[in-house]
C-alpha cells in the first residue's frame, strides 16, 4: 500500500517534472512547476512528516513560484523560442554541463549504494516532545542551530542585497 | 468501517453543502443589509421578502451562454475558476465547528480532521488561491483583467504576511498548531484570545478584509478604473464560480477568527458554573453565530467605508500592519517567557 502510494506519487513528480522543462509556453511550464511541488508535499505527508508539507506548500508553492509567475507574465514570452535563438549560443556547453551533473548524481548514488548510510527514517521521537512540529523545532534549535543560524544570515543578505539593487539611493 | 469511512463522508458531504448554500445566501445577506444602509428595499420579488432570489440567481447563471474568448489561453481560461473555488472549499477540513459529541450512542467529533498543523494548513492551502486570480487576469489575453490580477496577487502576498505574523503570536499563547488545541487552550486559560491579543486580532480582520478582496480594499474590482477586474471576459458558471469564491473565502476568514480569537464552539465565560443555562444552545450553534457576527461585519464594512487608493493601501500593509505584527509578537514573545 504505501509503496503503490510512494512510487504513485514519485511517477507524477517526474512526469510533471519533464512537463516543465519541456512545453512551449511558459506559463504553463510554471503552472506544471506548481503541480510539482504539490505532489512533493503530498509525498512529504505520506512519508510522516505533515509539518514539512505545508510548509512546502506555504513556501514554494503559495510562494516563491507566485513571484516568476509574476515576472514571466510580465516580461512578454509570447513569441516561440526560435525567434529569438542567439545565433552564439553554445550548446556544446549545455551538453557538457548536463553531462557533468548526471555524472555528479550518478557518483552520488552509486556511493550511496555501496555505503549504506544511516537510516532514512528517524526512528522514534528525537527530543523530549512528541509531535512532527516540536520535533523539527527541536532539531533545528539543538543539532542544527549553526547551519540553521547561516541559512537565515544567507536570507538576510539576500534581501538587503535586493534592496540595494532596486533603490539607486538610500 | 462506519468509523473510518461512512462518516467522514457524511460529515464533508454536509460541510460543502452547507457551505455552498451558507455562500448563497451570504449574497442576498450583503444585498439586503446593504440595501437597508441606503435607505432601499433590495430584492422583494422572488419569494417573500426576496428569500428565493438566490435560487433564480443561480438558475440564471446555470442557463446563461459561456463564452471563451477567441484569444484567450484556454486550458488555463477553464481551470483559473476551479483554481480559486477549491482552495476555499478544502480549507473546512481542518476547521473546528464543535467539540466530540455522542450522536446515536456513538462519538462524533463536529471537525473533519483535526491534524496537528491545522493552522499551517489553512494558511498554505489560502496562498494557493491566488493562482486563481493571477491566471485568470492572464488567461483573459484582456488588459483590464491583467493589471487586476496583478493589483489583486500584489495585496494578497503583501497582506498575507502581516497575517500569518499575527497567527504566530496565536500560536504562541496557544502552544499548538491544531485547531481544536487552540479552542482548549482558550478553554483552558478562560479568555478568548481576543482579550489577550487585540492588537493581533484587529490585524487580522483588517488583513482578512484584504485577503478576500472586500472593501475598502476591493481594488481588483474597483469598476470606475478596472471595468469588472480579474473575471472581467468570464460569463455564465465560471463567473459564478469566482463569485462564490470570494463568498466562500469571507466565510472562512470568518470561521477562522472565531476559532482562534472568540473561542470557537466555546459559550461565552465556558468556565462559570453560573451561567450553565447557556448550554441549552449546542456548541456548534454558538460557533455558527459568532461567524455570523463576522460575516455581518464584512457586509456593514462595504456599505460604510469608501475605497482606499492603491497606494494607501500598500503604505497600510507594509508600513503599519506588518510593524505592528511584529511588534505585537516580540511583545508576546517576551511576556510569554516572563510569566513562565
Amino acid at each position: 500500500m504505501y509503496a503503490i502510494a510512494f512510487y504513485t506519487l514519485a511517477a507524477f513528480i517526474l512526469g510533471f517534472a519533464v512537463l516543465v522543462v519541456s512545453t512551449k509556453d511558459t506559463v504553463h511550464s510554471v503552472l506544471f512547476l506548481v503541480l510539482d511541488f504539490l505532489f512533493v508535499a503530498a509525498l512529504y505527508v505520506l512519508m510522516g512528516a505533515p509539518f514539512l508539507g505545508v510548509i512546502q506548500v506555504l513556501v514554494y508553492a503559495g510562494g516563491i513560484v507566485v513571484l516568476y509567475l509574476f515576472v514571466v507574465m510580465l516580461v512578454n514570452l509570447k513569441r516561440p523560442p526560435e525567434a529569438h535563438q542567439d545565433p552564439h549560443r553554445r550548446t556544446k556547453l549545455g551538453f557538457g554541463l548536463a553531462a557533468a551533473v548526471l555524472l555528479e548524481l550518478g557518483v552520488i548514488a552509486g556511493y550511496g549504494m555501496t555505503r549504506p548510510g544511516p537510516a532514512l527514517v528517524v526512528p522514534g521521537v528525537v527530543g523530549p516532545m512528541a509531535g512532527n512540529t516540536e520535533q523539527v523545532g527541536w532539531l533545528l534549535y539543538t543539532s542544527y542551530l549553526i547551519p540553521f543560524e547561516i541559512a537565515s544570515m544567507l536570507l538576510l543578505v539576500a534581501m538587503i542585497g535586493a534592496i540595494v539593487l532596486a533603490k539607486r539611493e538610500l | 468501517m462506519i468509523d473510518q469511512f461512512v462518516i467522514p463522508l457524511l460529515k464533508i458531504v454536509v460541510v460543502l453543502n452547507a457551505t455552498l448554500v451558507g455562500v448563497t445566501y451570504m449574497v442576498l445577506l450583503e444585498r439586503k443589509v446593504i440595501a437597508w444602509a441606503q435607505s432601499r428595499l433590495g430584492p422583494m420579488r422572488v419569494g417573500p421578502y426576496g428569500v428565493l432570489q438566490p435560487v433564480a440567481d443561480a438558475i440564471k447563471l446555470m442557463i446563461k451562454e459561456d463564452i471563451t474568448p477567441v484569444r484567450a489561453d484556454k486550458w488555463v481560461f477553464t481551470v483559473a475558476p476551479i483554481i480559486s473555488m477549491v482552495p476555499a472549499l478544502i480549507v473546512y477540513a481542518v476547521i473546528p465547528f464543535g467539540p466530540t459529541i455522542h450522536l446515536f450512542g456513538r462519538p462524533v467529533s463536529l471537525f473533519i480532521a483535526d491534524v496537528n498543523v491545522g493552522l499551517l494548513y489553512i494558511v498554505s492551502v489560502a496562498s494557493v488561491g491566488v493562482y486563481g486570480i493571477i491566471l485568470a487576469g492572464y488567461a483573459s489575453n484582456s488588459k483590464y483583467p491583467l493589471l487586476a490580477s496583478l493589483r489583486a496577487s500584489a495585496q494578497l502576498i503583501s497582506y498575507e504576511v502581516a497575517v500569518t505574523l499575527t497567527l504566530v503570536s496565536v500560536i504562541l499563547m496557544a502552544g499548538t498548531l491544531s485547531m481544536v488545541g487552540i479552542v482548549n487552550a482558550q478553554y483552558n486559560s478562560r479568555l478568548w484570545f481576543a482579550f489577550v491579543q487585540p492588537v493581533a486580532f484587529v490585524i487580522f480582520f483588517i488583513g482578512g478584509l484584504a485577503e478576500t478582496n472586500r472593501a475598502p480594499f476591493d481594488l481588483p474590482e474597483a469598476e470606475q478604473e478596472l471595468t469588472g477586474g480579474f473575471h472581467t471576459e468570464y460569463s455564465g458558471m465560471r463567473f459564478a464560480l469566482f463569485f462564490l469564491a470570494e463568498y466562500a473565502n469571507m466565510i472562512v476568514v470568518s470561521s477562522v477568527a472565531t476559532t482562534l480569537f472568540f473561542g470557537g464552539w466555546l459559550r461565552p465565560f465556558p468556565n462559570i458554573a453560573f451561567l450553565h443555562f447557556l448550554d441549552i444552545v449546542p456548541s456548534w450553534a454558538w460557533f455558527l453565530i459568532k461567524s455570523f457576527v463576522f460575516l455581518y461585519i464584512f457586509v456593514w464594512v462595504r456599505a460604510t467605508l469608501p475605497r482606499y487608493r492603491y497606494d494607501q493601501l500598500m503604505r497600510l500593509g507594509w508600513k503599519m500592519l506588518i510593524p505592528l505584527a511584529i511588534a505585537n509578537l516580540v511583545v508576546t514573545g517576551i511576556i510569554k517567557v516572563l510569566l513562565s
